[in-house]
C-alpha cells in the first residue's frame, strides 16, 4: 500500500457520496439477507406446525400446495441474488467508481 | 526448478494411476462374480480422466506465480466461476442421495434439498465482495486484515482443516462405496484411485486445474440430470400432474409423499440443521477461496449469482429424477434385490432396491438410457466425486502452506517458490491422509461427518469472518476464543448427538447426552456470543489499536480501494 493511505481513507470518508453508497447497499444486503431467512424458516415452521396446509391439494389434483411452495423457496433464492447483483453491478458500482474518481483531483 | 518439470511428472503418475486402475479392473475379474464390470462406465471415465490430465498439464505450465496456485491468476470469469462454485457443491452425495431420499419419502426429500441452497444468498449479501476487496487467497487473509495474523490464522487453518478433513473422509467412504457398485472396482483401489487422481490435479495444477475440473464435471453432471429429467417427464407428456398421479398409485406410502412427512422430526432439529446449512455454506473454506479467482467484487457478485441458480435447478431436477425413479422404476424386479417380494400392487420397497435407495438415479439412467446412459451417469457420478475432493484438497494444502507456513512458521520471511512447493507438499500429504482414513473408515457410519463439517463451518469459520468485517469491536481475543469455543462445542455436541453416540459408537438408544443430531442452533450462538464478550472485556492496547485500524478495513471493504486486484501479470 502507498504512503498516503491514511489520506486516501481519511478523504473516501469525509466523502458523502461512500456513506450514501454504504447506507444504500447495506439496507438492500440486510432487507434481502432478511427475507431469505423469513422464506426459509417460515417454510420449515409450516412444514413442523402446519403440514396440513403443505399438504392440501393446489387444484383439485394429487399436486399439493407444498410443491410450488418448495420449488417457490428455490426460485426465491435465485431471484433476491438476481436483484442484489442487478442493483449493486450497476447503481452501487457507479457510484463506487464516483468516489474512487473523485480522490484523482 | 522451472514449472516446466512439472507437466512430464504429470504425465508419469498419471500413467501410473491409470495403469494401477487397470491392473484392480484386471484383479477384479479374476475374483470372478464378485461385481459386474461396466465397460462403458469405464471408458467414459477414462476419456474423463484423460481430459482433466491433459488440462493438469496444460495448467501446471501456465502455474508460476503463488497468485496463479492459489487463485488461477484471478483470470477466472464470473459465469466460469458460477459453474466451478456450482462443480464444487454439487457432491456425488447431493446427486445420488437427494434423489435416493425423494424416490423413498418424495416431498421430503425436497424440503432437504431447499435447505442446501438458501446458505447462497447469504453468501452473495455478506460475504462475496467483501471477502474479494479484503482477501488474498484464503478467508483467513479477511480475518487477520487488522488482526494479529499469528492466533488469527492458526484459529482459521484449524476450522479449514477440520472441516476439509470431515468433508473429505465422508466423500472418500463414498467414492470408494460408489466405485465398488458402478465400476466393479473394489473398495480400496477405487479410494487409491481417487486420491492419486486428486493429488495430480492439485500438486500440478493448482487452482486453474482444480477449476476446470469443477467446470466440466458442472457441465457433465448439469447435463446428464437434465437429460434424464426430460425423459421423465417426456414420459408424461410434459404433466408434473400426471407423473404425480402414476407415483402416488405405485408407491408404498401412496399419497403421503406428496406432503410433509417424518423427516422433520423436531422443529429444533430442523432449525438447528437449517442454521448449520445456511451459515455453513457461508463459512465453508473451499468455497470461499473460489471468489478470489475472480478479477473483482462485480464478478465475485455474479459467480454466486450464477451458482445458486446452477445449484437451484439441479435439485428441481434431482426432485424429478426421484418422482421418476418411482414411477419407472418401482414395479420393475430388475432393480430390486433378488430376494424382494413385491406387495399386493405389485411395486417393490424403495429400501430393498439393489445396492441400496442411493441408486435410483443410476437405475433409472439405465431404465431411461440403457446400458450406455448408465455408463455415462456412473461416469458423471465418478468425475463428481473427484472433483469435490479435489476443491477440499487445494482448500486444506493452501491453509498449510499459506496460512500456517507462510505467515505463522515463516513469518512473511518465506519466498513464493517456497510456499507453493510447501502447498504441493501439503496437498500430496493431505492425499496420502485421505486414502488412508478413506480405508479406515470404509465401515464406519459417516454420513454424520458431512453435517459435522457444515456445524463447523457455521460455527467457527462464519462467526469469526462476520464479526471481524461488520462488527468494529472485535478484537483478536475475542476472534480466537469465540471461534474455538464454536469449534469445539459443535464437535463435542456432534459426538454426544444420537447420531454418533448411539448409531456410530454403539451406546443403547436414549443414552444420548444431547438430544439433537446437529448443534448448530447452539454452537453458532455460542461462537457469536464467545467473540463479543471476550472483545468488549479486552482492554489491551493491542485491542484499541485493532478497532481503531477498523476504520480503512471498512472503507476498503466496501469500496475495494487497495484490495488486490487480478493477480494475472
Amino acid at each position: 500500500m502507498s504512503v498516503d493511505t491514511d489520506d486516501v481513507i481519511r478523504r473516501v470518508q469525509s466523502d458523502p457520496r461512500f456513506h450514501e453508497l454504504v447506507r444504500r447497499r447495506s439496507r438492500l444486503a440486510w432487507l434481502l439477507s432478511a427475507l431469505m431467512v423469513v422464506i426459509y424458516f417460515g417454510f420449515v415452521l409450516a412444514i413442523a406446525y402446519h403440514k396440513a396446509f403443505l399438504a392440501q391439494s393446489l387444484f383439485g389434483g394429487v399436486t399439493t400446495v407444498g410443491i410450488p411452495v418448495g420449488i417457490g423457496v428455490i426460485v426465491s433464492a435465485f431471484v433476491l441474488t438476481g436483484i442484489y447483483v442487478a442493483r449493486a453491478n450497476s447503481a452501487f458500482d457507479d457510484l463506487t467508481k464516483d468516489i474512487l474518481e473523485g480522490l484523482k483531483t | 526448478m522451472s514449472a516446466g518439470h512439472f507437466p512430464l511428472t504429470a504425465a508419469a503418475i498419471a500413467a501410473v494411476a491409470v495403469a494401477s486402475a487397470g491392473y484392480a479392473l484386471a484383479g477384479n475379474i479374476t475374483v470372478a462374480g464378485q461385481s459386474d464390470l461396466n465397460l462403458p462406465a469405464i471408458i467414459m471415465f477414462l476419456i474423463f480422466v484423460f481430459a482433466t490430465l491433459g488440462i493438469t498439464k496444460w495448467a501446471a505450465g501456465r502455474t508460476k506465480s503463488a497468485a496463479d496456485f492459489y487463485a488461477a491468476g484471478g483470470g477466472i470469469t464470473g459465469f466460469q466461476n458460477g459453474l466451478a462454485i456450482a462443480g464444487d457443491y454439487m457432491s456425488a452425495a447431493s446427486f445420488l442421495g437427494i434423489s435416493g431420499l425423494v424416490f423413498a419419502n418424495g416431498y421430503d426429500g425436497l424440503i432437504y434439498s431447499v435447505g442446501w441452497l438458501v446458505g447462497w444468498p447469504i453468501v452473495l449479501f455478506l460475504i462475496a465482495e467483501r471477502l474479494r476487496n479484503l482477501g488474498k487467497f484464503t478467508f483467513a487473509d479477511v480475518a487477520a486484515f487488522r488482526l494479529e495474523p499469528t492466533p488469527i490464522r492458526i484459529l482459521s487453518a484449524t476450522g479449514t482443516l477440520v472441516v476439509v478433513a470431515f468433508y473429505l473422509i465422508a466423500q472418500m467412504v463414498g467414492a470408494g462405496k460408489l466405485i465398488q457398485t458402478l465400476f466393479g472396482l473394489e473398495y480400496l483401489y477405487a479410494v487409491i484411485v481417487v486420491g492419486l487422481l486428486m493429488i495430480i490435479y492439485v500438486a500440478f495444477g493448482g487452482m486453474v486445474a482444480t477449476t476446470w475440473v469443477q467446470i466440466i464435471k458442472a457441465c457433465l453432471l448439469l447435463g446428464g440430470a437434465s437429460f434424464m429429467a426430460m425423459m421423465v417427464l417426456a414420459h408424461f407428456n410434459f404433466s408434473p400432474e400426471a407423473m404425480f398421479q402414476r407415483a402416488i398409485e405405485v408407491h408404498p406410502s401412496g399419497s403421503a409423499i406428496m406432503a410433509p412427512g417424518a423427516l422433520v422430526k423436531d422443529p429444533i432439529s430442523t432449525i438447528s440443521l437449517g442454521i448449520a446449512l445456511m451459515f455453513g455454506t457461508a463459512g465453508l473454506p473451499h468455497i470461499l477461496m473460489r471468489f478470489f479467482t475472480v478479477s473483482d467484487a462485480k464478478a465475485a457478485r455474479k459467480s454466486v449469482f450464477y451458482a445458486t441458480g446452477f445449484i437451484g435447478y439441479f435439485y428441481i431436477l434431482t426432485f424429478i429424477i426421484g418422482f421418476g425413479a418411482i414411477t419407472l422404476l418401482l414395479q420393475d424386479p430388475t432393480y430390486f434385490k433378488a430376494g424382494a417380494v413385491a406387495g399386493p400392487n405389485g411395486s417393490f420397497a424403495p429400501a430393498d432396491m439393489a445396492g441400496s435407495g442411493n441408486m435410483s438415479a443410476v437405475h433409472l439412467a439405465e431404465a431411461l438410457g440403457g446400458s450406455l446412459f448408465l455408463g455415462f451417469i456412473s461416469a458423471v457420478a465418478f468425475a463428481t466425486i473427484l472433483a469435490v475432493v479435489a476443491g477440499l484438497t487445494l482448500a486444506g494444502a493452501t491453509a498449510v502452506s499459506h496460512d500456517l507456513y507462510a505467515s505463522v512458521i515463516a513469518r512473511g520471511k518465506a519466498n513464493e517458490y517456497q510456499e507453493i512447493r510447501l502447498s504441493r507438499i501439503a496437498a500430496v500429504v493431505i492425499g496420502i491422509i485421505a486414502i488412508f482414513l478413506g480405508y479406515v473408515f470404509e465401515n464406519q457410519n459417516v454420513a454424520f461427518m458431512v453435517g459435522l463439517a457444515f456445524a463447523i463451518a457455521a460455527s467457527c469459520n462464519f462467526p469469526v469472518l462476520v464479526m471481524s468485517v461488520f462488527w468494529k469491536g472485535t478484537t483478536t481475543r475475542g476472534a480466537f476464543i469465540g471461534g474455538f469455543l464454536g469449534l469445539l462445542s459443535a464437535t463435542v455436541m456432534v459426538v454426544l448427538s444420537p447420531s454418533v453416540w448411539e448409531k456410530t459408537l454403539g451406546y443403547p438408544a436414549g443414552s444420548a447426552i444431547f438430544p439433537y443430531d446437529n448443534p448448530a442452533l447452539f454452537s453458532v450462538t455460542l461462537a457469536f456470543f464467545g467473540i463479543w464478550l471476550f472483545s468488549i472485556t479486552d482492554r489491551s492496547q493491542r485491542a484499541g489499536k485493532e478497532r481503531a485500524a477498523f476504520e480503512a478495513q471498512y472503507v476498503r471493504s466496501e469500496t475495494g480501494i487497495g484490495a488486490s486486484g487480478a493477480a494475472a501479470h
